[in-house]
């Protein structure tokens, strides 16, 4: 198990370094790099650019800066907001509950419901229910998450009145069943599409468990067929799972972003297009390598959970 | 193989074995009839509708479709939204196949020197498009976009940047399990060049997976293309996406729901046609599934 934890230490922190990188190289593109926040200030003459470009340290060689920036990244310096001057990292702070709110919530939904349509279709094989289920998953993957968004908003809100357009709760209101009944809409949006790979995993993952040995020895054992599919199919089948709740951290992101936008979620997606439109480059920054670091350590967690559950896998 | 086996090999490509299985795969042969039909009808509508996309008719606007001849109603400036879908169809479906094209032979050269090579640059490789893979493609896209002046041509760029790792992991891995066998290291008695032997004898076996990821690739790069333009940092109006076209129609959408449903109806209609072929040619050519 030791072993096991060192090596997969080591390749995360290897995938850091490559992250960070990626991530210093998108820097170096942006226009005016760290310097453009300098240059719009009408005050400033050549001469103060060269002197701040000097004690910045932006006159250095390429690889000097990165070791000097990363070594900020690590000692949680991550620059200032353009906007209001506070520090990087407190603003992601301020806006992370939101982001892992509607996350969480929304794969919840996914495992639940992907799940059983996964599971069902894997005992009712060949099915009606099966045939749609492949089919519904291979549309939901489809269908742009703004714009199943957009439809619930049509139909939700303005044809029905029964759910909120957007935003995290009501001014003035706040209580938990605000939250919750603000949380209902963007987080169905957001499972959408993970419900339809959820499932499809799942089916394939039950399968497997089914034709398994263990499986027929507990039938063999006199076990009633729901004992034998809850405890013995569905546990197996769920452990392959917990990597893929890992592997689809960065989609997940990317939806939650996407979702934020539609519904004037207050969370990182919000936060990122907001910097992007004030040009607000550390905050941007920051939040590209923040959510880089978010899915390495889900990766790292996700196998360490299974480890823990697996010894076929630490063993090996 | 002999002589018999040689003639019995069908002349013609639609006679193979995996024609004939992907013509046995309904949802396969929806998903080419649908694509066929929406690329013709994106290259061939806008000759055909007496509207130019960037003719403002103010005294049109808001047209709900079927309203006279805009079949699909009007935008808030009166411009027929049947001539912009058909153009912007024409964009989107343009940048999500170049793009596509760009991963796909990205994705292949970086797969076949890390599988083929192995080692340390193998392993370097491999990291990288871990690195890759570690982010949220539309941060590093969105990232990407602000920082550079988002062109067509860059958009293509941007999206490749982020869509050729799943490519690259498919390729390696069939080249590293083909590397040793008996026909490589023929090729390498016979003195032929690495390049030879890694582009001309290794690749064309594993055309097989790369054909499919290519199909999924189309899918996600259209989407993609249509989530950024969507969030107003892809393609630039007045030049019409199916992405930017539902940019503003958020503030319409108790106004002129249609200007959101109509897009985004075609964007899913394209994407779920290439997954539709995608799960098609899985099946006819063999490949095991990411999900089966």
């Amino acid at each position: 198990m030791r072993g096991f934890l060192l090596h997969r230490l080591f390749q995360s922190a290897v995938l850091l370094v490559i992250v960070s990188l990626i991530g210093f190289a998108t820097l170096s593109l942006m226009p005016g790099g760290p310097m453009a926040q300098y240059g719009l200030d009408p005050g400033m003459t050549q001469d103060d650019l060269a002197r701040l470009k000097q004690q910045l340290g932006l006159d250095r060689p390429l690889w000097v800066q990165y070791f000097d920036w990363a070594w900020r990244l690590l000692q949680g310096d991550w620059g200032k907001s353009f906007r209001d001057g506070s520090a990087v990292l407190s603003v992601i702070g301020r806006h992370i509950f939101a982001t892992l709110l509607l996350m969480g919530t929304s794969t919840v939904i996914a495992i639940a419901l992907g799940s059983w349509i996964g599971i069902r279709g894997a005992t009712h094989r060949h099915s009606v229910f099966d045939y749609l289920a492949t089919i519904g998953a291979m549309i939901a993957l489809s269908i742009p998450t703004f714009w199943f968004g957009l439809i619930g908003i049509y139909f939700f809100t303005l044809k029905l009145g029964w759910l909120p357009a957007g935003n995290m709760y009501t001014i003035g209101d706040g209580s938990v069943l605000d939250y919750a009944h603000h949380l209902i809409m963007p987080s169905v949006v957001l499972s959408l599409v993970h419900v339809a790979i959820w499932s499809r995993y799942m089916r394939t993952a039950t399968l497997d468990a089914i034709s398994q040995d263990f499986v027929k020895t507990a039938r063999a054992k006199g076990a009633s067929e729901r004992r034998v599919l809850m405890k013995h199919v569905v546990g197996n089948a769920l452990l392959p799972m917990i990597a893929l709740a890992g592997v689809q951290l960065p989609s997940i992101l990317t939806g939650a972003l996407v979702t934020e936008t539609v519904f004037t979620w207050p969370g990182m997606g919000r936060l990122f297009l907001d910097s992007l439109s004030y040009s607000d480059y550390p905050v941007v920054m920051g939040l590209l390598i923040f959510s880089a670091i978010i899915v390495i350590l889900g990766n790292l967690i996700a196998d360490i959970v299974i480890a823990f559950v697996d010894p076929r896998i630490r063993l090996a | 193989m002999n002589t018999l086996a040689l003639r019995d090999r069908p002349s013609r490509w639609w006679q193979s074995r995996v024609a004939r299985r992907f013509a046995q795969h309904p949802l396969a042969l929806l998903g080419l009839v649908m694509i066929t039909a929406l690329t013709v009808a994106c290259v061939v509508g806008p000759w055909l509708l007496p509207y130019d996309i960037l003719q403002i008719d103010l005294r049109a606007r808001f047209a709900p479709p079927l309203t006279g001849s805009h079949i699909l109603g009007t935008d808030p400036l009166g411009r027929d939204l049947a001539a912009r879908l058909f153009v912007a169809g024409r964009v989107s479906l343009l940048v999500g196949f170049s793009a596509m094209l760009l991963s796909v032979v990205v994705g292949t050269v970086v797969g076949v020197i890390a599988g083929y090579r192995g080692g340390w640059l193998g392993a370097a490789l491999m990291r990288t498009v871990d690195g890759f893979l570690a982010f949220p493609s539309i941060f590093l896209v969105l990232a990407l976009s602000a920082a550079l002046q988002p062109s067509p041509l860059m958009i293509v760029v941007i999206i490749a940047v982020t869509k050729w790792m799943e490519v690259a992991r498919i390729v390696e891995a069939e080249v590293r399990s083909l590397r040793e066998r008996e026909f490589v290291l023929a090729g390498r008695m016979l003195g032929l060049s690495s390049v030879h032997i890694m582009f001309r004898e290794i690749l064309p076996n594993a055309m097989g997976p790369i054909t499919v990821a290519a199909s999924l690739t189309v899918a996600r790069a259209i989407l993609l293309e249509a989530y950024i333009s969507f969030l107003g940092y892809g393609i630039q109006p007045p030049l019409p996406s199916w992405g930017n076209m539902l940019n503003g129609a958020q503030q319409y959408l108790s106004s002129a729901p249609w200007m959101a449903i109509i897009p985004g109806a075609a964007i899913t209609i394209a994407v779920t046609s290439f997954n539709f072929i995608g799960d098609g040619l899985r099946d006819a050519l063999d490949v095991k599934g990411e999900h089966g």
